[in-house]
């Protein structure tokens, strides 16, 4: 089959590799019809996770249809649509039955790592890295799905791939962002990072009950996307974040904060240059700007909520702000499992439609072209999301921006 | 569960009982006590330390302090009294040291040369002409009856010091009950321990056991069972003849608030000399804890989800050299029953 592996620094190639295999009784393997580059493929691209191997598949969001399942699999036959979750879980473990499925004790082979670098490992997780198990990921033609009985999710057939593909990361994740934030009725939600995980946490945080959502970016579509969802904005290339929120916030602060930035934060002035050196001499593995500023903006006893995701240590981190204000700070990598149900529901409410933040289509040979365009913000691009039943070059620019001049014609 | 959470009391108490019958040792407020250590160096062997400890003080501290008596007791001629008190401030060092030190077989065997000086000294007392003959041959029983105590207790100490020593613990989503038959029937252990071809279970309580070594080798041992608490504890070791000494035990906790079980593996083995050990050293690795650990691991994916699992990448293993890149293998490995 053909499959996007990594190669190196901000290499990836579509290679022919052998088809998956059932290898455990509860796997089943999914033939892939639609699969998307996620932001945090990028740090991979860009070699910020360490434990990657030259011809690791990538990607974990992905869907299509079950072509075989192993004999444990009782709630799946060959033929169901599927989205599959990006956490690997295996649904009997202490993590599992408490609902923490990213944080699954039986789905990473390779522990051991996670041990070593962060205490404790987390769960498993398709194409990102073998500090999370050594997967092979989901852009490519098949994949095996491990623990099948309890991750993937059918669709209705009635919704197109592009409706319920991001129930595999993006929308969960950006909705557990929101949902940690504990919203009450009245509450302003401050968002860092317009990126697509960033544009799920603004719907998020209305439907959650927010009042007011203010997010934070440098990206002109991308504000004009958080401005088409309901949220005021702020270029913080343009303004200093903290004085237009306390500002806007008559000097308290937003309620709650959320970082969907995570580790390769970029800043205006000296602070990007201090952590972009510190980074590259690897005297800290992550650019902690966004979670810096959101700590320093929450209002007192708010919620500041980490969603981004971030890989190893940081410099200079204000926990005197954190302690002396009663600040709560809450993380995880997304327990995707517990929200594909109801998210799911929403989407067939018509409450929302996630393909909004589709901006690329292109098949599965283009992946190289749609990392270097995802990475360097170019004509546009929010979200890539990959066809591997299309061969060759098919690249299909879904929508237009006003901000950004250089959008083309609208074309789906 | 409720009923052991209302007899928390007498449970404690059994166990300690419990803990003194399998030679280990149970501080449950302090974990820095040393885990409960298998068949080679027991418990004993630490308790026997500790009583040559204080013999020890006790003798030095009357050697230094009434050289004459023990000059007098042990038929040597009362002018050796300042080397008596010499010996007496050697026998307190060690004594000290067997108290201060980590390493207490050091300790213990400071004092196997102590009493190879005694033994010397009685001896050039023998040839003099006044010593008392009777007395000097008493006591000189007296010190090598100590020596072999002193050799009995380092030996144990030092064996599992120079030998490897591996401990492991994981906690699993199943009732102590479940765990322990599991673990009973040594014929699963293959399934999770990544060195064991097969465990075959004789009569007795014993078994045979078969293990990988690099190069296709395989290293066979007999092992019994030393102690075999249903739900708690199981010890066994290698009997004689076995290519590789070896002992082990697994103990059973249930965890607080009905968590499942908390289980402690300990695993020891001397290498004998020559080919066959210095190919035990490696089968086991340069990190047998790490090997115990991911084998543990493996021991709780069996118990909660039925079988080992793998992902592409570490088909041939989990260790660091062991990771092949993240794509599906040409024929892939299908894992068997």
């Amino acid at each position: 089959m053909r499959a996007n592996c990594w190669m190196g620094k901000t290499m990836v190639s579509v290679q022919d590799v052998p088809d998956p295999q059932i290898l455990n009784q509860r796997d089943a393997i999914v033939k892939i019809s639609s699969t998307a580059i996620c932001g945090s493929d990028l740090h991979l691209y860009n070699s910020f996770i360490p434990t990657m191997v030259a011809g690791d598949i990538l990607g974990h969001e992905f869907m299509g249809e079950v072509v075989e399942v192993g004999r444990e699999v009782k709630n799946l036959s060959v033929g169901d649509r599927v989205v599959v979750p990006f956490p690997i879980a295996c649904g009997k473990c202490f993590f599992c039955t408490q609902q923490l499925f990213s944080l699954c004790e039986n789905s990473n082979p390779n522990a051991w790592m996670g041990e070593k670098m962060f205490g404790h490992a987390a769960a498993g997780i398709f194409g990102y890295s073998h500090l999370t198990g050594g997967y092979a990921g989901g852009q490519a033609e098949y994949a095996r799905v491990p623990f099948a009985d309890v991750g993937p999710i059918k669709v209705p057939s009635h919704l197109r791939d592009e409706q319920v593909l991001f129930l595999s990361d993006i929308f969960p994740t950006g909705y557990m962002g929101a949902e940690m934030c504990d919203i009450k009725p009245g509450d302003t939600i401050a968002i860092w990072g317009c990126g697509p995980v960033g544009q799920f946490s603004i719907r998020s945080a209305f439907l959650l009950g927010a009042e007011r959502v203010i997010a934070i970016d440098m990206v002109p579509e991308r504000l004009q996307m958080a401005q088409e969802g309901g949220a005021e904005t702020i270029n913080y290339n343009e303004t200093n974040v903290y004085e237009a929120l306390m500002d806007m916030t008559g000097g308290r602060g937003p309620d709650a904060c959320i970082d969907d930035v995570g580790m390769e934060a970029h800043a205006p002035g000296p602070i990007f240059a201090y952590d972009r050196l510190k980074q590259a001499m690897m005297l800290e593995t992550d650019r902690p700007h966004a979670l810096r500023e959101a700590i320093m903006c929450c209002r007192n006893g708010g919620t500041v909520s980490v969603i981004g995701v971030y890989g190893g240590f940081i410099d200079k981190f204000p926990i005197g702000s954190v302690m002396n204000r009663s600040l709560t700070i809450r993380t995880g990598q997304a327990h995707v499992h517990r929200y594909m149900r109801p998210l799911l529901q929403l989407i067939e409410n018509g409450a929302i439609d996630p393909s909004f933040v589709v901006t690329h289509r292109m098949s599965l040979d283009d992946a190289p072209y749609g990392y270097d365009i995802f990475k360097k913000k170019q004509d546009n691009c929010i979200k890539v999301v990959l066809k591997p039943g299309e061969r060759g070059r098919s690249v299909e620019k879904t929508r237009s921006f006003d901000a950004a001049g250089n959008g083309d014609m609208m074309v789906h | 569960m409720v009923a052991r959470q209302q007899t928390g009391g007498t449970a404690q108490t059994f166990r300690r009982q419990q803990d003194s019958q399998y030679a280990s040792v149970s501080n449950e407020t302090n974990y820095n006590s040393e885990r409960f250590e298998p068949g080679l160096p027991s418990t004993n062997a630490k308790r026997l330390a500790k009583g040559l400890g204080w013999f020890s003080l006790a003798l030095g501290t009357t050697e230094l302090l009434a050289p004459k008596f023990i000059a007098r007791i042990s038929g040597v001629p009362e002018r050796r009294a300042g080397m008596i008190r010499w010996i007496g401030l050697c026998e307190i060092a060690s004594g000290v040291s067997i108290f201060a030190q980590k390493n207490t077989a050091g300790a213990l065997w400071s004092r196997v040369a102590g009493d190879a000086l005694n033994l010397t000294s009685l001896g050039i007392a023998c040839t003099s002409p006044d010593a008392k003959r009777g007395r000097i041959t008493f006591a000189t029983a007296n010190v090598l009856a100590l020596t072999a105590l002193d050799m009995i207790a380092a030996r144990q100490l030092s064996g599992g010091k120079t030998g490897v020593h591996a401990n492991a613990s994981c906690i699993v989503n199943r009732d102590p009950d479940e765990v322990y038959s599991f673990w009973r029937d040594f014929r699963n252990l293959p399934r999770f321990m990544d060195h064991l071809v097969s465990v075959d279970e004789l009569a007795e309580g014993r078994s045979h056991w078969v293990a990988k070594g690099p190069a296709g080798m395989t290293v066979e041992w007999d092992a019994m069972i030393v102690a075999d608490d249903p739900g708690r504890v199981i010890t066994w070791r290698s009997l004689e003849n076995s290519d590789v000494d070896n002992a082990g035990a697994v103990r059973f906790e249930p965890a607080p608030g009905g968590r499942g079980t908390i289980i402690k593996v300990n695993i020891q083995y001397n290498p004998p000399g020559g080919v066959v050990g210095a190919t035990v050293a490696k089968l086991f690795g340069e990190e047998p804890n790490q090997q115990l650990e991911d084998d543990m691991r493996r021991f709780k994916q069996v118990m909660e989800v039925g079988e080992v699992v793998v992902s592409d990448a570490t088909i041939n293993g989990t260790g660091y050299f062991d990771q092949r890149p993240a794509q599906p293998l040409d024929q892939g490995r299908r894992i068997q029953e």
